[in-house]
């Protein structure tokens, strides 16, 4: 699936999607999307989609099923570099630096 | 890509996302400091592209596949949850709505860019490309016109150019690295993600949120095909806003609080819930007004709170 036709539509309808929605936001008149209930949907949709594919990516497995494993421990480390308010780069290379580490000692 | 929330929305440059705080700097500044802190966000950011062409790579996406996403979508948190999609097995439609509504944010950037900014119509097509969270950080934070626009120009040419060349590095050295997961590249996703919610994250409203996503997308993630679960879960957005209006509305009472960090968090929704409630035209006139009146004792609020 991942090199075919599919993975290219998908790549396609992403861009098209994405690049739509950023052309929108500059050029549609400002009261259309300043509503009140639009902005709140749009605040809280992005944290709605980050933390489910936080949680679906450290604990879902190719399988389908749950799993408590090396990523949880990189997870762990993120998110205390985040309270740190390490820069960016800082937080992603705490999680990969520590998953890889848990994985190569304890071989989860 | 980190995502520091709009400045109006939210508590201003103090909070602004890891990796953005040198572009959440003040509006004190010469064009250099902008320049400065422009490449301080596009650099450090757009590295971080070799851990998407990584992914994407061990994901199963072909070279061109990869580059194109970087090249064409150009907005990350969308890139890496369509690798993800797809590497599990997901559908190429399911994967793409998911990055879609991710990307959705970028329309509400644009908004206020646009009233900042204030582009000729032929320039912004090409700018559309680089609205994204790291360059609305920056041009938001600028006290003018001039600066913004330098601001917003300098961190997308720099995370661009970067983010593409990293990619292209990621995807090629993906081979040479063998299995991504055992040098933790499997981390970067989830890590990346975890950056990006976290400065989101302020209000009992927004950890409701998260916290039903969350239940929500484990729930399904067993029962579900693969990229389903997502969508499911962005409904707790819609869920928990219905289930706050249906309750009466809360008193906020700082006396009562004892946490200083509590206290400024109420402050600031309460304030963010009085410009929410001015009606939209008055919005407009006073948008960029408005930006510079509030960046000031916000960001004294989010020091106090430290």
């Amino acid at each position: 699936m991942s090199s075919g036709t599919s993975t290219w539509i998908a790549v396609v309808v992403t861009a098209l999607g994405c690049y739509a929605v950023k052309l929108l936001g500059l050029s549609v008149p400002a009261g259309l999307l300043e509503r009140p209930l639009v902005k709140r949907l749009a605040a809280l949709v992005p944290i709605a989609l980050l933390a489910a594919l936080t949680a679906l990516q450290t604990f879902g497995t190719t399988g389908l099923r749950l799993a408590v494993d090396a990523r949880s421990a990189g997870l762990a480390a993120a998110a205390v570099a985040l309270l740190l308010r390490a820069p960016f780069l800082v937080v992603v290379a705490a999680a990969v630096v520590v998953t890889a580490a848990v994985r190569a000692v304890a071989g989860l | 890509m980190s995502a520091p929330p709009i400045p109006t929305e939210s508590s201003g440059p103090a909070d602004a996302a890891p990796g953005a705080d040198s572009g959440g700097a003040p509006s004190r500044s010469p064009r250099a400091q902008v320049v400065r802190d422009a490449l301080g966000v596009g650099v450090a950011v757009g590295l971080s592209g070799f851990a998407f062409g990584v992914t994407s790579a061990g994901a199963g996406l072909g070279l061109g596949q990869t580059c194109a996403l970087s090249l064409l979508v150009f907005t990350g948190a969308s890139q890496f949850a369509l690798v993800s999609a797809l590497g599990s097995g997901g559908g190429p439609f399911a994967a793409a709505a998911g990055a879609f509504f991710l990307g959705t944010r970028n329309a509400f950037y644009g908004l206020r860019l646009s009233q900042l900014l204030r582009l000729p119509a032929a320039v912004r097509p090409l700018a559309a490309q680089w609205v994204i969270d790291e360059t609305s950080a920056v041009a938001l934070a600028q006290k003018d016109r001039a600066a913004a626009r330098l601001g917003f120009t300098v961190t997308g040419a720099s995370l661009y150019v970067l983010w593409n060349l990293t990619t292209l590095v990621g995807a090629l050295g993906a081979s040479a690295l063998g299995d991504p997961n055992a040098w933790g590249l499997d981390a970067a996703g989830p890590a990346v993600f975890l950056a990006l919610l976290a400065p989101m994250v302020k209000g009992r409203t927004e950890r409701s949120v998260a916290a039903l996503a969350v239940l929500l997308g484990l729930v399904c993630l067993p029962l579900l095909p693969a990229g389903v679960p997502v969508l499911i879960a962005a409904l707790a957005a819609p869920l928990v806003l219905a289930t706050g209006r249906a309750w009466p509305a809360r008193k906020a009472a700082p006396g009562a609080v004892p946490d200083q960090r509590e206290q400024d968090q109420r402050e600031r929704h309460r304030r963010e819930r009085d410009q929410r409630d001015q009606p939209p035209q008055e919005q407009g006139q006073q948008g960029q007004a408005r930006q510079e009146e509030d960046a000031l004792p916000h960001r004294r609020n989010g020091e106090a709170a430290r």
